[in-house]
């Protein structure tokens, strides 16, 4: 990486900053409780609309793993999400109706609410589909994984995206609101991904899993990216580029060791194919906000109709993080 | 007799306060230092927390900088009042405010009274120490490290720099040998105090002074001046990573600290709730209930080390994405590759499945769809039989089908008429076993019912790629254990070479060849050949076909098997 593409990237960076800077005034301060962060605090970054259904098992979840503040973007919900929201004592929580695919899928919202609120933190940046699992989440908390980064001098933890799904037809078990979307969803490819390197920024990009293999099988370049780096000790002049694919600067996008070794990662559990993903699909493809002329959405809706199911007979069934860990879907590193 | 504490505390009061409490409520005097950068508040509360206490004493505080003479200027500060306030201890015992004692004190007690005159401190030479971080060990001695590790990184690393460039090297006090090792000791009064007393203290303290990491070398150092009986090890179970910084106690690590057989461990995790319950107890029910099994320890941190730097083999993944050459391992296990077996044999994969006694794969890279054994459309690890994802990322496929498949040897076909895009990954592969019959493309081509005209095209184009196949195979890059016959070599004598893979996939040697495979009628193929020539092709990768002079094949099927002695 020569000085001129390294500056480049700066450029880049500013830019990122100074657009969220711009998008700040999209949002309307529902629930301001910032006051109570304190230092030290783990943070927790979600843009969502219309999830009413899913919030109450996603704090339970989040809450028991020792998250003590959630920022919460609300874009647009009008299924009763944010009266919801804004009674959490731990949300502090903004509105706008602003679009979503304009404001880069959320990004530019989320990196002035960290840039504002996240130095110094520990923030996680999830949706409220996904699960996070760290090595030894049953029996530490996500502290505990914070305090070890921290000493150990790393300051961003990646996490891939492991989808889940039911066995049987998406939408044969509903999902009922409070309760543990892995009841349902309890399967996931754990042999079948794809890793290549991004060399301008430095991440792996990850695909494969169930979408690939059953919606993107004639056009593999167009699975979606399942690489995340959810976790980083925040500093305000960080910015996530693409959903949270990759951030800058680039250096902290390498998560993952290059002679040999293995680096401590995680999961995020993705509990997207449940009884409410056909609903949601039709939704997102006549909203057209997602990335790419919503090409993924397209996809879905097309291959639902002739794959209703995802489940073959080499699917896993969800155990725990050891499980995932022998698979090679993530590691413990050096962390005991 | 009794032992005394010196804890050196810095966060975590709480906890380090507790486990005070604990010592100085057994009769164990206690004096700890607390970092000057603990705020006033937190302090107080400290002092405060432990004023019922009468064995407690606070030494005065110095600002503690990792890796500096700071950490030792406090210790002896701490030994000093610690020697001086209470003349009836006999060992002084130096722990962290992350310490935890894992067995009861009077055990401890008792331990040290048995053995009065012995110091309990690992003590090594320079030469002898394998963990020193940075490249650093002698070097530590003979340097100057003015400037703090952790704050002033770049002015540290430019300072040895350039010492190293201008070959400086600093005069070791006469008398003494640099020696290593942790920095938690617990040293007898007698050894104690000598180095303190020491009418040569001011000298070696200049010298220690610009020593890098003092704490681990001051001490280790002169008490082999002093010390009539050392015993090089630390009573103090401190395990550290390969960055040099120690592992972590948590919760879940309880059995395994029951286990061990050292007084205190280091470092504790301040929320490990469970850890500081079950063990700031003098009860040694509560705290002994298991065998002592110190090696488990040893293990499991020794693993983890292992995992970070070396990984396991044949795994890619979000975490580990060795660059090229650095793989430890490009596959996890080894796999058997056969090119042109299944043309000059009929129902090759089936035969050698029942030969070896597992799943044989068709042509992995055909060029329509991924041909999984058995005809599956989905495999281990829900890989899929789609082509365009295959070809997508070649490399990534087979190393998923090896890994998904560990503890089943992998076979496969593989031929011209396929994708090739993988066939460098697998020559250079160490894993690979590959075996080629060459020329044996032509075979179906021989048997096909095209024009003849497109069975020369086809012909022209599978030896032209199966040629630079070979070339690649014959690189002095190849790693792959090789075995290429032609085919003319091949029919004259096929069950030897047959054997021999057999064995190498299943080398227990149960599995005798008693059923040959049916080889194709190669009736006519010379003719064949000949025709290719006439042409104007030169079909040369099979060997020589004479035309007429037919190979004795086995052209029907319901010959009887026939048996192979060993």
């Amino acid at each position: 990486m020569g000085a001129i593409s390294s500056y480049r990237l700066r450029l880049q960076r500013k830019r990122w900053l100074a657009r969220a800077l711009r998008k700040r005034r999209e949002l309307m301060t529902i629930a301001d409780r910032t006051a109570e962060i304190r230092r030290g605090d783990i943070l927790v970054f979600t843009t969502l609309r219309n999830e009413r259904i899913r919030l109450p098992y996603f704090f339970d979840y989040y809450r028991a793993l020792g998250i003590d503040h959630f920022l919460m973007v609300d874009n647009g919900s009008d299924d009763g999400t944010r009266e919801y929201l804004q009674n959490q004592p731990d949300v502090s929580l903004w509105r706008t109706d602003s679009s979503y695919k304009r404001a880069r899928f959320g990004v530019d919202w989320l990196n002035w609410l960290q840039r504002r609120y996240a130095h110094g933190h520990w923030s996680l940046t999830v949706d409220v589909d996904e699960f996070f699992v760290y090595p030894f989440c049953d029996t530490r908390p996500i502290g505990a994984l914070t305090d070890w980064l921290d000493a150990s001098s790393i300051k961003s933890f990646g996490a891939m995206l492991v989808d889940m799904y039911p066995r049987g037809a998406l939408d044969a078990v509903p999902y009922r609101e409070g309760q543990d979307p892995f009841e349902i969803a309890q399967y996931f490819d754990n042999g079948n991904y794809t890793i290549r390197r991004n060399a301008r920024f430095g991440n792996l990009w990850i695909q494969g899993g169930p979408r690939a293999r059953a919606f993107f099988r004639d056009r593999p370049e167009r699975a979606p990216a399942l690489n995340k780096v959810p976790l980083v000790k925040w500093h305000r002049a960080y910015a996530y580029v693409s959903s949270t694919h990759m951030l800058l600067p680039r250096g902290l996008n390498q998560v993952y060791d290059e002679w040999g070794g293995e680096k401590a990662s995680g999961a995020l559990l993705h509990a997207k194919f449940l009884d409410t993903f056909s609903v949601k699909s039709a939704e997102e493809l006549e909203r057209r906000q997602h990335y790419a002329n919503s090409h993924e959405y397209k996809a879905y809706h097309a291959g639902l109709r002739d794959h209703p199911e995802l489940w073959c007979k080499w699917s896993e069934k969800y155990i725990n993080w050891r499980q995932l860990e022998i698979l090679g879907l993530m590691s413990k590193g050096n962390w005991a | 007799m009794s032992v005394g504490f010196i804890m050196l505390v810095h966060t975590a009061l709480h906890r380090a306060r507790a486990v005070a409490r604990h010592w100085a409520s057994s009769g164990c005097p206690v004096v700890i230092h607390a970092d000057r950068r603990v705020s006033r508040a937190d302090y107080a509360g400290l002092v405060a927390g432990l004023a019922d206490l009468d064995n407690v004493r606070f030494s005065s505080r110095v600002r503690v900088d990792w890796g500096t003479w700071s950490i030792v200027d406090a210790t002896q500060r701490a030994a000093e009042l610690l020697l001086e306030e209470f003349p009836g201890i006999g060992h002084v015992y130096l722990a962290s405010g992350s310490c935890l004692p894992l067995r009861p004190v009077q055990e401890l007690v008792a331990y040290l009274d048995s053995r009065p005159h012995t110091d309990f401190i690992e003590s090594v030479t320079t030469m002898d120490v394998p963990w020193t971080v940075g490249g650093l060990d002698q070097e530590r001695f003979t340097l100057r490290f003015p400037f703090s590790w952790k704050r002033r990184r770049r002015l540290f690393d430019g300072y040895v720099a350039v010492q190293r460039r201008l070959g400086y090297r600093r005069k070791m006090p006469a008398g003494i040998v640099p020696h290593l090792g942790s920095q938690w000791w617990c040293l007898s009064r007698r050894t104690l105090s000598a180095i303190l007393d020491d009418p040569e203290r001011e000298r070696y303290e200049r010298y220690f002074r610009r020593v890098w990491i003092p704490d681990e070398s001051y001490f280790q150092t002169l008490a082999r001046l002093y010390s009539p009986n050392i015993e090089s090890r630390s009573l103090t179970l401190s395990k550290f990573d390969f960055q040099g910084k120690p592992h972590i106690f948590y919760d879940d690590h309880l059995q395994l600290l029951r286990r061990s057989d050292c007084f205190v461990a280091r470092k504790i995790w301040p929320r490990a709730d469970r850890l500081y319950e079950s063990f700031l107890s003098n009860d040694p029910a509560v705290t002994k209930n298991a065998e002592p099994n110190p090696g488990k320890i040893d293990r499991l941190f020794a693993k983890a080390v292992e995992q970070r730097t070396r990984g396991r083999p044949g795994l890619y993944m979000q975490s580990r994405f060795p660059n090229e050459g650095w793989e430890n391992g490009k596959t996890c296990a080894p796999y058997s590759v056969f090119e042109g077996f299944s043309d000059l044999f009929e129902n090759f994969e089936t035969w050698l499945g029942k030969a070896v006694g597992s799943r044989v794969h068709g042509h992995l890279f055909h060029p329509e769809r991924v041909q999984f054994a058995g005809g599956e459309t989905i495999y281990n690890g829900a890989l899929s039989d789609s082509a365009a994802l295959r070809d997508y990322a070649p490399k990534s496929f087979l190393t998923s089908l090896i890994w998904n498949t560990r503890g089943e040897r992998q076979c496969f076909q593989f031929g011209p008429g396929d994708a090739q895009d993988i066939a460098w990954f697998i020559a250079s592969d160490p894993n690979a076993r590959i075996s080629v019959i060459t020329g044996a493309w032509a075979v179906p081509l021989f048997h096909s019912n095209a024009n003849f005209s497109d069975v020369r095209r086809r012909a022209a184009l599978l030896q032209r790629i199966e040629a630079e196949h070979l070339d690649i195979l014959r690189s002095p890059h190849t790693r792959a254990r090789l075995r290429i016959w032609s085919m003319a070599e091949f029919v004259q004598n096929p069950m030897e070479p047959l054997q021999i893979l057999i064995d190498e996939i299943a080398p227990r040697g149960q599995r005798r060849l008693t059923e040959a495979p049916v080889m194709a009628d190669l009736r006519g193929f010379g003719q064949f050949l000949q025709n290719l020539r006439n042409q104007g092709m030169q079909p040369h990768l099979m060997g020589d076909f004479p035309v007429g002079d037919d190979p004795e094949t086995s052209p029907r099927r319901r010959r009887k098997p026939y048996l192979v002695k060993k």
